[in-house]
């Protein structure tokens, strides 16, 4: 359906071709799974099917891309429009119209389809996406899942042979994310229809593809073959192929299903055994909430919430999209005010404190950390942090700078925030936020955008916080780096706290919130790939 | 086989046609425009207010009423003032209170400053400033009736293009406010001040930034969902698009010149007339370009026609009314007298009233938007 002949894109400004030597054809009907870490060029490979790369963005393009024998680099996006329909990551940049009917419907009205075609075609896609209930709505009165699925179903109602997908479930909960892969399920199923799709988040999607395509990066050859193949020595791979690695599998299990009916041997060896136990923080607590309202325009946001943080210890706040993490976070550093209930952070209350005196004490990293860098450049940011940390306290120069370089070595100072990866703008931000020395660090939705290598490192930098005395406290939908570092776990929903304790307690009693390590073992009280491994080192 | 419907069902609650919502108001606007009465043009304030008030959805344009209600407001507030300071035109003898005068030089001739507040003056800005003031809120009950995207879905082919890119500029102005807000919050999280004019230019590079990727980002999702398809049309026809389209702009123009002058009413109302028509020939040849179809249109059914028509009717009837009755509907302000109210006139607004009852009531949502229907999970 898709053939790649000897492509390779090359932008006017970068030093190296982004891809290059991508020679394979994805056949027809198959959900094909494009992995690889940050910045070895899966969106451009997704450009180039959908006509975006190079007619849209610049840059030349070498070989041939062909779908379903057109030529893209002869065909503009629009002339690809009854062929190829493409997602990305933010459906509300998708949308053209006001409404679920007039957006399902707007793709084909570009096309000229007759109105009866439109007609019956909107209302099957309404129900295949099981959208039937939303048609009148405002788009922007839904919810994030329910959003991606009219994202879906706006390019599916012009019939597409092929699906192009940029990270559809990446800013998703687990439970809207798994809505909206079982749609892209049925539709390989049912319709035949070709999915070519990019996603960090591995262990959500990688037991649905048919194929696996690996952009290693570097300048290495893509591969492209049998998942259970390619994970095996795949550089970015889901935790229950960490697992199944570790254990020593062959073939190495995709899902959880594959990987519990192979672990009786594992359970042996593990029995008699039990993780270490997570320290628990003891003393007083550096920030308390007790009983807070906030309310946003005329719902409240949240609904009477209690919350301790200790120094030492990080906890992962977690819940559906809209469930009030966002509000929570902003709350602490005093972005909103409260309507009833208190906020005390070491002794100050954060919506009557000078800005100036809060940050010493907490600081926030939020959901993009562009919102918080305007300088042009790496260098002036880390002078500007100095500065305003400078006329809070004493901090001397050259302070943020440390931080950069101690946090993730080899930025370069010259640089401009825009032109840096999520992973390192990610960083910048933090080490901004650490340069006043706050005793308590938020982080609102930290690895969006992160592959693993990059989440990696952000778990080594706020272990490493943590162990200097910082109470952190993450509102995340990734249930892996909460299992991986969080040793409290608080759930919100719609406004309360519905659960909340250790990390393993909390995540072990609900399946939407536990990790794959947890849902293979289940009993077991394992939650990581690391405890594993630990413990079969010691029994060795 | 049966014929399938292809508009919507004219049947049970629906949105009205953007249309004739549009005619309706500004027939009532032509009516305001005859007159400087202030009991009829607050008459025609009311009917509109009552309309909106029965038959306004619950979408987010819908609260574009009171904006424009607002607006109406500071125009007649702003028109007093200046009444007020600058002095009027109009010679009266009646003086409310004596402002200090500024002298200014002789080469400002013909400008005051200060000086007399006559009530004949102030008489006249009101009267003024509430016509203005009624055209607005007309304007502004279309408004809340039907969202101006409805209307430009309704557009022929060829605008349809302007109008997307009107639509967008329309959805991307909230977006700008919530991205200024959001950044003039973060400015707090470096602990910097988040209030005063400082902070406000300081994100402002920062929110074009964003504004620029978001309508680069829609470009490219609109470009991919075939967005600007056309078709190949003959040269021949291409050419008499484009001289027909001209030609009616150009007509149209001077027509319009020729209206407002004294003596060329006589020949303005054809070349008017022939403007339209060849720039609606152009519009309907060049649609043919597009190839764009249409997903159910709103029909146009007996509702609509009582809608539009009772627009109509106000309007025509006061123009026939203010030839007959001129005085009743410029009081007088030199003397001034107080108005009165004339009966056939205020009979004949009232006719503005009949869409509160002949408009269909706008569909409700079928859940609630706070709380999205999502199955709830386990904990």
């Amino acid at each position: 359906m898709i053939t790649f002949e000897q492509v390779s894109v090359h932008y006017h400004d970068a030093a190296e071709p982004t891809l290059r030597g991508v020679d394979l054809t994805v056949p027809e009907g198959e959900l094909c799974l494009l992995v690889g870490p940050s910045g070895s060029g899966k969106s451009t490979l997704l450009g180039t099917v959908s006509g975006l790369v190079p007619h849209f963005t610049g840059g030349v393009l070498h070989g041939r891309v062909t779908v379903g024998g057109r030529d893209t680099r002869a065909h503009r996006p629009r002339e690809l429009a009854d062929l190829v329909g493409t997602v990305g990551q933010d459906p509300l940049a998708h949308f053209v119209t006001d409404t679920v009917e007039d957006e399902l419907a707007y793709g084909m009205e570009s096309l000229g389809l007759a109105p009866e075609v439109m007609r019956r075609r909107v209302e099957e896609t309404l129900d295949l996406l099981g959208l039937a209930d939303l048609r009148d709505r405002a788009l922007s009165s839904l919810s994030g899942g329910q959003q991606q699925r009219v994202a879906i179903g706006s390019v599916l109602t012009t019939h597409p042979k092929v699906l192009v997908l940029d990270e559809p479930t990446s800013a998703l909960d687990p439970g809207a994310a798994e809505d909206v892969l079982a749609v892209l399920q049925r539709l390989v199923h049912d319709l035949g229809t070709t999915v070519l799709m990019a996603e960090h988040r591995l262990e959500r999607v990688v037991q649905y593809a048919d194929q696996v395509l690996l952009l290693p990066g570097g300048g290495a050859t893509p591969v492209l073959g049998d998942p259970a193949e390619v994970m095996a020595h795949s550089p970015v791979h889901p935790p229950v192929v960490a697992l199944g690695r570790a254990a020593g599998w062959s073939p190495l299990p995709l899902s959880v299903r594959d990987a519990r009916r192979r672990a009786a041997p594992l359970r042996a060896r593990l029995a008699g055994r039990t993780p270490p136990p997570t320290p628990t923080a003891t003393g007083e607590p550096v920030l308390s909430v007790q009983r807070l309202t906030v309310r946003r325009g005329p719902v409240p946001a949240l609904r009477g919430v209690d919350l301790d943080l200790r120094a030492g210890e990080i906890t992962a706040l977690m819940g559906r999209n809209g469930a009030g993490k966002s509000t929570l976070l902003g709350s602490l550093v005093g972005l909103h005010q409260p309507a009833s209930g208190t906020v005390r952070v070491g002794g100050l209350t954060p919506h009557r404190t000078r800005p100036q005196e809060l940050i010493r004490r907490i600081g926030l990293v939020p959901q993009d950390p562009r919102d918080l860098l305007y300088a042009e450049t790496v260098a002036a940011e880390c002078a500007a942090a100095d500065q305003d940390a400078g006329a809070a306290g004493n901090t001397e120069p050259g302070t943020c700078r440390a931080l950069v370089s101690r946090l993730l070595p080899g930025i370069d100072d010259a640089l401009h925030p825009r032109d840096l990866s999520e992973g390192q703008r990610l960083t910048l931000a933090l080490a901004v936020v650490l340069t006043s020395r706050p005793g308590v660090i938020l982080l609102d939705e930290p690895t969006r955008g992160l592959d693993y290598a990059a989440k990696g490192r952000l778990v080594e930098i706020l272990r490493g916080l943590a162990a200097d005395g910082h109470a952190v406290l993450l509102a995340t939908h990734d249930v892996e780096l909460a299992a991986e570092l969080a040793h409290r776990t608080v759930i919100l929903a719609d406004g309360e706290v519905v659960a909340g304790g250790p990390t393993a307690q909390v995540v072990v009693s609900s399946p939407a919130f536990a990790p794959q390590v947890a849902k293979v073992l289940t009993p077991l009280p394992w939650l990581t790939v690391r405890q594993i491994t630990d413990a079969l080192d010691d029994s060795l | 086989m049966p014929k399938l419907r292809t508009t919507r069902s004219p049947v049970g609650p629906r949105q009205l046609h953007p249309g004739a919502w549009w005619i309706w108001a500004l027939g009532l606007g032509a009516a305001a425009s005859r007159t400087t009465n202030p009991l009829l043009l607050l008459l025609i304030v009311g009917v509109a207010g009552y309309v909106v008030a029965a038959r306004h959805g619950d979408a987010p344009w819908a609260r574009s009423y009171g904006a424009f209600l607002k607006l109406g407001l500071a125009v007649l507030g702003l028109r007093m003032a200046f009444a007020i300071l600058l002095g009027s035109p109009i010679p009266g003898s009646h003086v409310l209170l004596d402002l200090p005068q500024l002298p200014l030089p002789t080469w400002a001739k013909g400008v005051r400053i200060g000086g007399a507040v006559t009530l004949e003056g102030l008489l006249f800005a009101l009267y003024d400033a509430l016509k203005l003031a009624t055209l607005l809120i007309c304007v502004g009950a279309a408004n809340a009736l039907a969202s101006p995207a409805r209307l430009l879905r309704a557009l022929p082919g060829a605008l349809y293009e302007a109008g997307v890119a009107a639509v967008v500029a329309m959805t991307f102005a909230p977006n700008l406010i919530a991205d200024v807000q959001r950044l003039r919050a973060a400015r707090r999280l470096r602990g910097r001040s988040d209030r005063g004019v400082k902070s406000l230019l300081s994100v402002g590079l920062p929110v074009l930034e964003g504004a620029l990727e978001r309508s680069v980002g829609l470009a490219a999702a609109m470009d991919c969902r075939g967005f600007g398809r056309t078709v190949d049309v003959p040269r021949g026809t291409a050419r008499t698009t484009a001289a027909l389209t001209l030609a009616g702009l150009l007509g149209v123009c001077v027509a319009a010149y020729g209206l407002l002058t004294a003596d060329g009413s006589a020949w303005a109302l054809p070349l008017l007339l022939f403007g339209l028509a060849a720039a609606g020939g152009g519009l309907l040849l060049g649609s043919r370009r597009a190839v764009r179809s249409r997903y159910r249109p709103d029909p146009w059914a007996v509702r609509e026609w009582l809608v539009a028509g009772s627009g109509v009717a106000v309007a025509g009837l006061l123009v026939w009314l203010s030839g007959l009755d001129p005085a009743a509907f410029t009081p007088s302000v030199v003397p001034p007298v107080a108005p009165r109210l004339p009966l056939l006139p205020a009979l004949a607004v009232l006719i503005g009233l009949l869409p509160a009852v002949a408009a269909p009531q706008p569909p409700s949502p079928t859940s609630s938007p706070s709380s999205p229907s999502q199955p709830g999970r386990a904990s």
